[in-house]
């Protein structure tokens, strides 16, 4: 029976689940696009539960801790007063919500276009990969805080500046991932192409940009978070206020007026933010090899 | 006559003469085996009369005359196939790069899937499949071309020994009843024997042929012929002249 040890918090829904599991059988022939069935629902519940209840624990472990303590909600505001202020505060924050996501999408779409395109370049020579290559590193270890004031005085447009800022640090994981996804295709496969009389651009279509693609939605959801810090970062540094500003903007008004619990706030939207952002692409890469990659299939047996 | 290799060499550019003086002819409509120790530079010979690579010396004249070999199919040692295309796409990969009208592709790709005994599993991923029937994919896409040769490098040696002699019988069947030219890379004697009309056995590296065998056994071979007296008498006389190929 499967997974008998761990289930007995759950015991109530056992029986189903073993009628569940019965049915998979070990021939050739099993599919895995099948829909989900029950247990692979309460196996996902099961597995988000641990880290909720060590989340729910802190919260209410520094919410009585702030208030048995009496600390001052400019020193640190609970949790309650967070949400709070997130919700008082809505009409403020999420235009300036709006704002850090239009820079992190706009840095995310160009550095996807842009690291793609260079990948696709690096892959045509060897010569050529081996000549830009250490400039790709060079521009991902400098830290962006310090060329980010560089380029805002450059940059006159100040959007246009942090974007900048947010594709710089956003980039580089799709090149590279991307670039090795395309160098990775099945030797003999390449064989077999070539047997066949393929074409330059039949190779790249058919077999080297497939081989590609799991490589690049791994690079393309460590840039997603990137792109957020790359905002952020950039939008820090720009100080700007007015109608224009973002998340971070929010964050650094709050913490000069002393609104503590504003910058609480501000914070865990960003942070939310991040996280869906990553969620989101999960997903899209799930959809796009749930069919063949390792990676997205469930393992049998 | 489909190919003649003549005093064919190959130095790889790392420095290893893989063959050295190779003499072979792959006649119309013929088994061939090519039967060796490993590393002894079959797959090589293999990749050179499908025109994968040049020779170091000698020369390869292919029928026809034009200097190229004509349809070709090749089959891995391992099954090579795409996992993100369906045995379908799969099979249809040689007829899409050459750009062959989709009904006829269609249809000529339903008529290999049928000859490997895949009908039904169009739609299935690789990673669906077991290993037998990833290698009848890979034999499926050789044949979809309806070559004049087949290449084998090896194809069942990385399976189970059932599946292998269920996989040697189909092919004999399909061999049998087809008639292209086989060429057939091995290091397993029995195997070599069970399917060869010729065999030609390699010395060690750098390889040439040492000598070959005809295997004059009936046509139509099954199970039966595994364990004949016959088939005993051809095992033990190319097991000796694969011994003396090795030592020479």
């Amino acid at each position: 029976m499967s997974g008998g040890p761990r289930t007995s918090s759950l015991s109530s829904i056992e029986p189903k689940r073993a009628a569940d599991g019965a049915g998979v059988g070990d021939l050739d022939t099993t599919r895995a696009a099948a829909p989900p069935r029950r247990s692979d629902v309460w196996g996902g519940v099961r597995r988000v539960l641990p880290p909720i209840a060590i989340g729910v624990t802190g919260l209410v472990a520094w919410e009585l801790l702030v208030r048995l303590k009496q600390i001052p909600y400019y020193i640190l505001p609970g949790p309650l007063l967070v949400i709070g202020t997130l919700v008082k505060d809505w009409s403020t924050l999420y235009p300036s919500l709006l704002v850090t996501l239009a820079i992190t999408g706009a840095a995310l779409l160009v550095a996807t276009v842009a690291g793609v395109l260079i990948a696709i370049l690096f892959t045509q020579s060897r010569w050529i990969e081996l000549s830009l290559f250490p400039y790709a590193v060079i521009l991902q270890v400098t830290p962006v805080v310090a060329i980010a004031p560089l380029i805002i005085i450059w940059v006159k447009n100040i959007p246009l500046a942090l974007l900048i800022c947010a594709w710089i640090v956003a980039f580089f994981p799709i090149v590279s991932n991307t670039t090795l996804g395309l160098n990775s295709a099945d030797h003999n496969l390449l064989n077999l192409f070539q047997l066949y009389g393929a074409s330059r651009r039949q190779v790249f279509w058919h077999l080297k940009l497939p081989s590609a693609m799991p490589y690049f939605l791994g690079g393309l959801r460590i840039s997603g978070g990137l792109a957020l810090i790359g905002a952020v970062v950039a939008e820090f540094v720009a100080g700007t206020g007015g109608v224009q500003s973002g998340l971070a903007y929010r964050v650094l008004e709050a913490g000069y007026t002393m609104q503590i619990p504003r910058m609480f706030a501000a914070l865990l939207m960003i942070t939310g933010t991040g996280i869906l952002i990553f969620l989101a692409l999960t997903l899209l890469s799930h959809l796009v090899l749930r069919s063949w990659h390792e990676s997205a299939v469930k393992r049998e047996g | 006559m489909i190919a003649r290799l003549q005093q064919v060499d190959k130095v790889y550019a790392n420095g290893v003469v893989a063959l050295r003086g190779l003499d072979l002819d792959v006649g119309e409509g013929e088994f061939l085996s090519l039967l060796g120790p490993s590393g002894c530079g079959k797959s090589t010979v293999l990749r050179l009369v499908a025109g994968l690579g040049e020779v170091s010396g000698g020369r390869i004249e292919w029928s026809g005359g034009n200097g190229r070999p004509g349809d070709i199919g090749f089959v891995f040692q391992e099954p090579t196939l795409m996992p993100w295309a369906t045995v379908r796409k799969n099979v249809l990969l040689p007829l899409t790069l050459r750009g062959v009208p989709l009904e006829e592709a269609d249809a000529r790709g339903r008529e290999a899937i049928g000859m490997v005994g895949l009908d039904g599993f169009e739609h299935a991923y690789p990673r669906e499949l077991s290993g037998g029937m990833k290698m009848r994919v890979s034999i499926a896409r050789a044949l979809v071309t309806h070559p004049r040769l087949l290449l084998m490098d090896e194809p069942f040696a990385s399976l189970d020994e059932i599946t292998r002699f269920k996989l040697d019988n189909d092919l004999l069947a399909l061999w049998a009843r087809q008639r292209w030219t086989v060429v057939f890379v091995t290091h397993s004697v029995y195997e070599s024997v069970y399917l060869s009309t010729r065999i030609a056995v390699m010395t060690a590296r750098p390889g040439r042929t040492a000598s070959e065998v005809a295997i004059e056994a009936p046509a139509p071979r099954d199970e039966t012929f595994r364990t004949s007296p016959l088939y005993n008498e051809y095992c033990r006389s190319v097991s000796a002249r694969l011994a003396e190929a090795i030592r020479s």
